[in-house]
């Protein structure tokens, strides 16, 4: 990459007084945010705090209104750039899935490299069955995603991000669709691939995984970054009000409900599984 | 209100009475002469059916193609292909297919004098019902296009296909199962409108359904070969009829 410049200096994801708005409603209020390279950086916060839209402005799912986001040193938000070849460095993981349904597994796998990084056919079967056994999935290799449960599609979709070869990847509420027992299978991978050195953002209600895994914890609210350190210090330790607040909700949303005197079925995806 | 049995009585008396009133006779004298009806096999068939699907699938195939063309325009980001798309849907179903016809079997070769279309008559046919067919084929793969998940664009996107190869790899496929019922019920449309060639003028080996019928009868003085080829477009449209709902039903159970 031409415009990428002393790799190890560069953080890999850098935004930059980030502005985001849906007509009158402003969901990102001026967000300054670096992540390392191999850093795994955790965000949480309330529904609606903007966190799930600060991940789709980093790959410009969403288009900032104002500011500006580096991914490994290219300017995402700049006019000139050709994100399809960005994107290409950044895997991404929906809450639901979002897996072609109708292709197998394999051709979900497949078709992407074959089409965006114009691999040949064995080539792009090799990375798919190197990437499906990855996520430990190999013998659904010609299965089609509707025959498997919420956690294997899950871990087919990160497969999938992964066989891009990706630089980042971004999880967007990775488990918030999944039942409870299934949750613990994806979050294995993801741990596995934070060891494996993976520079990676997510969003997240897994407050377990957030105080394991990651490096940093990012807590958002109300379209602002209000707290941002290690699990210990953001989790454990909060210094803000607000953070101690959806935390203790997080804990007990009953009792925290109560106390506020708010409906729960305002907030409903702020309850953990 | 009354009840289903009394319903039902008062259906039947409703028909017989208009069964017994009719001069059966006479029906059976204009519209059901055995012997000529025996005479037009096996021309009805070898000539007049195989145009009837002849134009009826080239203007399918035509329409198919432009229909597509402009479901992808009608849905483009670039606001002047939107308007364009949208502009040919307005006026393409809004005229009747008959004057469609006329105008492609008059005003084109007017303005444009000493090119032929390319096929004769069944260029033209391609092309007016093709015309026709676009319209309404456009807003119906445009409706199967949108209702695939918003989620599958995003998902192609963030994979860094561009936004045409996301369509042409990822979300078309996708439309396509969910459209092709109401595609085929098009068909079973367009099999009907074929029928206006009439109006194009065609010779004796171009005759259809229809004209070939109409003909005949005309040859004869009596409306039996009108009854023939009437019961030859329902050879055809009861079964396409009936995969409607097959795929219909099906379709319902795959999107389970």
């Amino acid at each position: 990459m031409s415009d990428r410049t002393e790799e190890t200096n560069v953080p890999e994801i850098e935004v930059r007084g980030l502005y985001k708005s849906f007509g009158d409603n402003e969901v990102l209020r001026g967000i300054d945010l670096e992540i390392g390279q191999g850093e795994v950086v955790c965000v949480i916060g309330p529904s609606g705090s903007g966190k799930s839209t600060l991940l789709r402005c980093v790959n410009l799912l969403e288009e900032p209104t104002k500011g500006q986001v580096f991914v490994g040193g290219t300017e995402v938000t700049h006019p000139d750039v050709d994100i399809d070849e960005v994107r290409r460095r950044i895997g991404m993981v929906f809450q639901q899935f979002n897996l072609f349904p109708h292709l197998t597994v394999t051709e979900n796998l497949t078709l992407p490299q074959r089409r965006v990084l114009k691999r040949d056919k064995a080539e792009a079967a090799k990375v798919a069955a190197e990437n499906l056994a990855r996520v430990g999935l190999s013998e659904k290799a010609d299965a089609y995603p509707s025959s498997l449960s919420g956690g294997q599609q899950q871990r087919v979709a990160i497969a999938r991000a992964l066989a891009m070869g990706p630089e980042v990847m971004l999880f967007d509420e990775p488990t918030s669709a999944l039942d409870p027992e299934l949750v613990g299978d994806v979050l294995a991978v993801m741990r596995r691939l934070a060891n494996e050195g993976m520079t990676m953002m997510v969003v997240t209600h897994e407050m377990t995984f957030a105080r394991e895994v990651a490096d940093r914890v990012v807590f958002m609210d109300g379209g602002v970054i209000v707290e941002d350190g290690t699990p210990e210090q953001v989790i454990t330790d909060p210094a803000h009000e607000r953070t101690r607040h959806f935390l203790s909700r997080l804990l007990d949303p009953a009792m925290a409900d109560v106390e506020e005197g708010e409906a729960p079925q305002e907030q409903p995806k702020g309850l953990p599984n | 209100m009354l009840s289903q049995g009394a319903q039902y009585a008062l259906f039947v008396a409703v028909v017989v009475a208009f069964a017994a009133s009719a001069d059966w006779a006479r029906l059976k004298n204009q519209f059901a002469q055995m012997d000529l009806a025996k005479q037009m096999f096996p021309d009805i068939i070898t000539l007049a059916l195989k145009n009837t699907v002849l134009y009826t699938l080239s203007g399918f195939v035509f329409g198919l193609v432009l229909g597509m063309v402009i479901a992808l325009m009608r849905l483009s980001p670039v606001g002047p292909y939107r308007w364009v798309a949208g502009i040919y849907i307005e006026i393409f179903r809004g005229l009747p297919a008959l004057l469609i016809f006329i105008f492609v079997g008059v005003a084109v070769p007017l303005a444009f004098p000493g090119t032929e279309i390319p096929g004769g008559t069944y260029g033209k046919v391609a092309l007016a019902l093709g015309l026709v067919s676009a319209a309404y084929m456009a807003e119906t793969i445009r409706a199967g296009i949108q209702a695939v998940p918003k989620g599958q664009m995003e998902a192609a996107r963030s994979l860094g296909f561009s936004h045409a190869r996301a369509m042409v790899s990822i979300i078309v496929p996708q439309a396509f199962r969910i459209v092709i019922p109401p595609l085929t019920n098009e068909l079973v449309l367009l099999f009907k409108d074929s029928s206006l060639v009439l109006f194009l003028g065609v010779t004796l080996e171009e005759r259809e359904l229809a004209k070939y019928g109409r003909d005949l009868a005309s040859q004869t003085a009596n409306s039996t070969p009108i009854l023939v080829a009437g019961l030859c477009y329902l050879l055809v449209t009861v079964p396409l009829g009936f995969v409607v709902r097959r795929l219909e039903t099906k379709a319902g159970e795959a999107t389970r």
